[in-house]
């Protein structure tokens, strides 16, 4: 009789362990991450870690408007690299992305940033006639243009996704087609292959975790 | 009786010939298909879609049996050497530019043009690359 009571314990305590490891489940952080010594409220010293921070960046949207990362200020936001005139990936990679878009939608704290690596043909107003054919309007999916340095920069430093400008490939840029999941403290938190159906799916999925983070 | 035993056996190899040459086209329909699906995901799929939607206004769809029957003759050149002019697809109208696939090969764009010819609710039978052949002649 007791050892029936044992085991039976032994299992609900078990189960209590896994559901309890599934509530708290946060997303990773990516990149580079250091120890520093901060001040809390109370100016007691303690040790922090610092993950990856994206920098503030300016760029142009798809009306022409000046547009810095203070518009993403408050929104966990989704980060992509591409060109309008890429017949590879980039359809693959903005049919998928519509899906999580259409998603969200409604949701206020969650938005979308499209940087252009197209910096002589990719102007605002390409960007605008692109968008809108894609069935996107509004302010919620930005579309970005800036000068070759800044956003190949960004692209590979701070958002850790390959760029280039390459003569031998089909249309003159390679690229990664990662989709980068941003935190409202602007840490990268996850990183999916936009060509690829599954990792969308889990895109969809982790949005709402992150936002979770910040529900207490 | 002999006549008639002769006649019949002339009869039935007629027709099994006949039969048989169906077969053969079944058999390069099925071989088509199956090789144009290959080339249409690495080629086409990531602007036409798996199931041939399209994707907004950027790429129409390829279920508009009425415009793949008008411009039939013209579908091997549009896939080998693209489209850049306006075209309305079902009651919308499209103006991105088309990229060509130059490296497909003739019996390439016969496969691929029958897979699309024959998926996505159209169903407008064979074409053989020889006749594929001869529109790609053509092509303007």
């Amino acid at each position: 009789m007791n050892k029936i009571i044992f085991s039976i314990a032994s299992c609900l305590l078990v189960v209590a362990l896994l559901s309890s490891c599934t509530q708290n489940k946060k997303l990773p952080y990516y990149g580079e991450r250091h120890a520093e010594t901060v001040r809390d409220a109370a100016g007691v010293e303690k040790i922090d870690t610092v993950y990856q921070t994206i920098p503030n960046w300016s760029f142009l949207n798809q009306d022409s408007v000046v547009t810095t990362n203070k518009s993403t200020d408050g929104k966990v936001y989704v980060a992509d690299f591409f060109f309008t005139s890429c017949t590879t990936i980039c359809p693959t990679m903005h049919r998928n992305l519509m899906g999580v878009y259409n998603e969200f939608k409604t949701n206020p704290d969650v938005s979308f940033v499209s940087h252009t690596i197209d910096f002589k043909y990719d102007k605002p107003s390409v960007l605008k006639k692109y968008a809108q054919k894609l069935g996107v309007d509004g302010p919620k999916w930005l579309f970005l243009y800036g000068s070759k340095d800044s956003v190949y920069t960004l692209a590979e430093k701070s958002y850790l996704v390959a760029v280039g400008e390459d003569s031998t490939a089909k249309d003159g840029y390679i690229h990664q087609g990662y989709l980068v999941l941003i935190d409202k403290d602007k840490h990268i938190r996850g990183a999916y292959d936009g060509t690829k159906p599954e990792e969308v799916e889990k895109l969809k999925q982790d949005i709402p975790l992150l936002l979770a983070e910040y529900k207490k | 009786m002999r006549r008639h035993i002769i006649r019949s056996v002339f009869i039935f190899s007629i027709a099994g010939i006949i039969a048989s040459c169906q077969n053969q086209e079944t058999i390069d329909l099925q071989n088509y298909l199956s090789s144009g699906k290959d080339i249409y995901k690495a080629k086409c799929q990531n602007c036409h879609g798996e199931n041939g939607e399209g994707l907004g206004q950027l790429a129409p769809p390829l279920t508009d049996s009425v415009f793949l029957k008008n411009n039939k003759a013209r579908l091997a050149c549009i896939i080998k050497n693209g489209l850049n002019e306006e075209i309305s697809i079902l009651d919308k109208t499209y103006k991105e530019k088309m990229p060509g696939f130059p490296e497909l090969t003739d019996i390439e764009v016969a496969q691929v043009k029958v897979f699309i010819t024959n998926s996505f609710g159209n169903n407008q039978g064979f074409s053989s690359y020889h006749q594929v052949a001869k529109e790609l002649g053509k092509c303007k």
